[in-house]
């Protein structure tokens, strides 16, 4: 055991280097001081992601940051028996969680910290149909991911089609939507902006803050650095 | 008398309040021409406050237990009131602190600061920055993230590699068979306590021998030669206080601006401060694909990875390492020059030198990334790693820098250092 751990970790490395396939992220762009966006956003997670994953750092109350009341929170975004000041945890258990997917559905609370936006909205995206999966549908992000493809009544039903060579282009894989769903495309995508767009605020909540108090403290700096400056200037004079 | 006047002579008559002052601050004569890069000693003497004050007010809300670490950390960046600002700021203080610690040694390397008469001052402070590394590898496990895990676990499988004791001193650091909250605790003991109080004793023993030999400046001659006869004072000397306390102040001020603009704006730093991979909470059943030091230590992990292992064992590797950052302790008898400065040194220095640097930043972008980031060379070279192949080539000019020193800096052409400093 302890000679396969060293060696896992010496290889670790190693290994990374053969299963590295680069997939073509789709850019979020999304937009953290677009407070209504991110609101939309979490009605969005509370509905479909706060089900299985949990998100168990992040307090309802929290969403007073979004400019929305603890009235407004408790009546639209709580579904659970859950008290306002309480995290945001599931049901399911960890141990019902490795039985029924394989593997227990990761906490989401700083998910766009680990994976990023740009990671996860392409995930979000990329949901195809498998027959040979286990749940029906893989994922071009993800190859063989454990979630099925919660969104599929809204975004209907994607193929994986591979794109023959020609003359001008070369062979690749794309994903071709065969059956759509109740939202368009272009609907869908926004969706997804909203809902990547809370998980990013989410896993940060202070970085709008922060980038505001930012600039206070910078602007001070700027001050000191001009009246050290010349104080430096006046102390020296008398050096020759 | 005024009313403060005498109570420090009260206070003098009963502890060297005023004659220490003097003796460190008003009446250490400093050479009058410091420039830039003399500004990073101060400097990491404000990162170490910085950090001992922010580590205190962490520890206060940190749990050092592994079901409770990583959520901790989180709490203490959502809950507690602006501990966030109090956690980017010790994360991003860890990562500073090597900045200017590294910049402060290249000085030393520009001006030969480790030259005779300040062999000791150097050796301790290469003690420091052992210290340093050993405090950074501690602090690094506490948020209980993937990397932090695996970061620790890679490393401390390093000693299993020690012939025939390995395993067994492996066990022995980690308290367990693998990293675990035995780790953890022991870590955090360290971390919070031991290590610092030896950086501190140090930092005081470091600044003791420097005030007792006199600083070195960019002409690397020795201001104590010429003094004034009637005063004792050296001609090139002015006082560090308040001299270089108000140059200080600017310096404090730029550096600040910096530090604060990457705690506010860019506390991940892309990913070289905060690592992506340790928002994942530590998984002992999930190696990550790829293990990364942060970015400080990669010039060293590079050595590592790039010596192939030899009888089945990565030992040779290990000893590399260890060898990389030994070798620094020599540098004061490795250099003949007849100069210290680099102002007057020849060519051959100064080409050593920028290979040096070159060899240490490019091992150190190399350690960020996995060993196959360039591609494979072809047939012709049995399909190595570009990457692989581009770090023995550096690790060996990082050796040869220091193992070719004697050789180089005696046949050197150098030119005739000054009578007094110029600015």
């Amino acid at each position: 055991m302890k000679a396969l751990l060293l060696l896992a970790c010496l290889l670790g490395p190693a290994i990374a280097c053969g299963a590295s396939e680069e997939v073509r992220l789709y850019r979020a762009n999304i937009d953290l001081r677009d407070a209504v966006s991110i609101q939309r956003g979490a009605k969005v997670f509370v509905n479909y992601c706060l089900n299985c994953h949990s998100a168990s750092y992040m307090r309802y109350n929290r969403l007073t940051d979004l400019g929305l009341s603890e009235r407004q929170i408790s009546d639209n975004l709580i579904f659970s028996d859950a008290k306002i000041g309480e995290t945001m945890t599931v049901a399911m258990r960890e141990e019902d969680g490795k039985i029924w997917f394989g593997v227990a559905p990761p906490d989401l609370s700083v998910i766009a910290r680990s994976r990023g936006a740009d990671w996860l909205y392409s995930y979000l995206r990329g949901f195809y149909r498998d027959a040979s999966a286990v749940t029906g549908w893989n994922n071009v992000v993800f190859p063989n991911v454990a979630m099925p493809h919660v969104f599929w009544k809204l975004q209907g039903i994607q193929r994986f089609h591979i794109v023959e060579g020609g003359h001008h282009a070369e062979a690749h894989s794309e994903l071709v939507l065969e059956t759509p769903g109740t939202m368009s495309v272009q609907a869908y995508d926004e969706m997804l902006r909203d809902l990547v767009a809370y998980l990013a605020y989410m896993a940060e909540p202070v970085s709008i803050k922060r980038v505001r108090v930012g600039i206070v403290v910078l602007l001070f700096l700027g001050l000191l650095i001009v009246m050290t400056w010349l104080l430096k200037r006046e102390y020296w004079k008398d050096v020759h | 008398m005024g009313p403060t006047n005498s109570l420090v002579s009260w206070i003098d008559e009963r502890f060297p309040l005023t004659s220490t002052f003097k003796q460190h601050l008003s009446e250490y004569y400093a050479p009058k021409n410091f420039n830039f890069w003399y500004f990073f000693g101060a400097l990491s003497l404000l990162v170490l406050v910085i950090q001992i004050v922010t580590g205190i007010f962490l520890t206060m809300h940190y749990k050092a237990d592994a079901d409770q670490a990583f959520a901790s950390v989180e709490y203490i960046m959502r809950d507690v009131p602006w501990g966030w600002l109090i956690r980017y700021v010790h994360s991003t203080g860890a990562s500073m602190f090597f900045l200017v610690v590294y910049l402060h040694m290249f000085r030393a390397l520009l001006y030969g600061s480790y030259r005779k008469p300040r062999e000791l001052l150097w050796i301790l402070g290469m003690l420091i920055y052992l210290c340093l590394m050993a405090e950074a590898f501690f602090g690094y496990l506490l948020p209980w993230g993937q990397m932090s895990y695996w970061g620790a676990q890679v490393i401390v499988n390093l000693f299993a590699a020690v012939p025939f004791l390995g395993p067994d001193l492996a066990v022995w650091i980690r308290g367990d068979y693998v990293v675990s909250d035995a780790t953890l605790n022991r870590f955090f003991a360290f971390h919070v306590i031991a290590v610092p109080l030896v950086l501190l004793g140090l930092v005081a023993a470091h600044l003791i021998a420097l005030h007792e030999v006199g600083s070195n400046n960019p002409d690397g001659i020795e201001i104590k030669k010429k003094k004034d006869l009637a005063t004792g004072v050296p001609l090139d000397g002015i006082p560090f206080h308040p001299y270089y306390t108000v140059k200080d102040l600017f310096g404090v001020a730029v550096f600040l601006a910096v530090f604060t603009s990457i705690v506010f704006f860019a506390p991940e730093m892309g990913g070289y401060f905060l690592e992506h991979n340790n928002f994942v909470p530590a998984d002992p059943l999930k190696t990550p694909a790829h293990i990364a030091p942060v970015w400080y230590f990669t010039p060293f992990y590079s050595i590592l990875r790039a010596v192939p292992p030899m009888l089945g064992s990565q030992f040779p590797g290990v000893l590399a390492m260890g060898a990389a950052v030994v070798i620094m302790f020599l540098l004061p008898w490795l250099d003949r020059s007849p100069v210290k400065s680099i102002r007057y040194r020849g060519s051959l220095y100064k080409a050593a030198l920028a290979l040096f640097v070159v060899a240490f930043l490019v091992l150190g972008y190399l350690g960020t990334k996995p060993t196959n980031v360039w591609g494979q060379f072809g047939p012709w070279l049995g399909g190595a790693d570009r990457a692989t192949v581009v770090a023995r080539v550096f690790t060996i000019v990082y050796f040869l820098f220091f193992v070719l020193m004697p050789w180089y800096t005696r046949v050197d052409k150098t030119r005739p250092e000054p009578e007094r400093v110029t600015s």
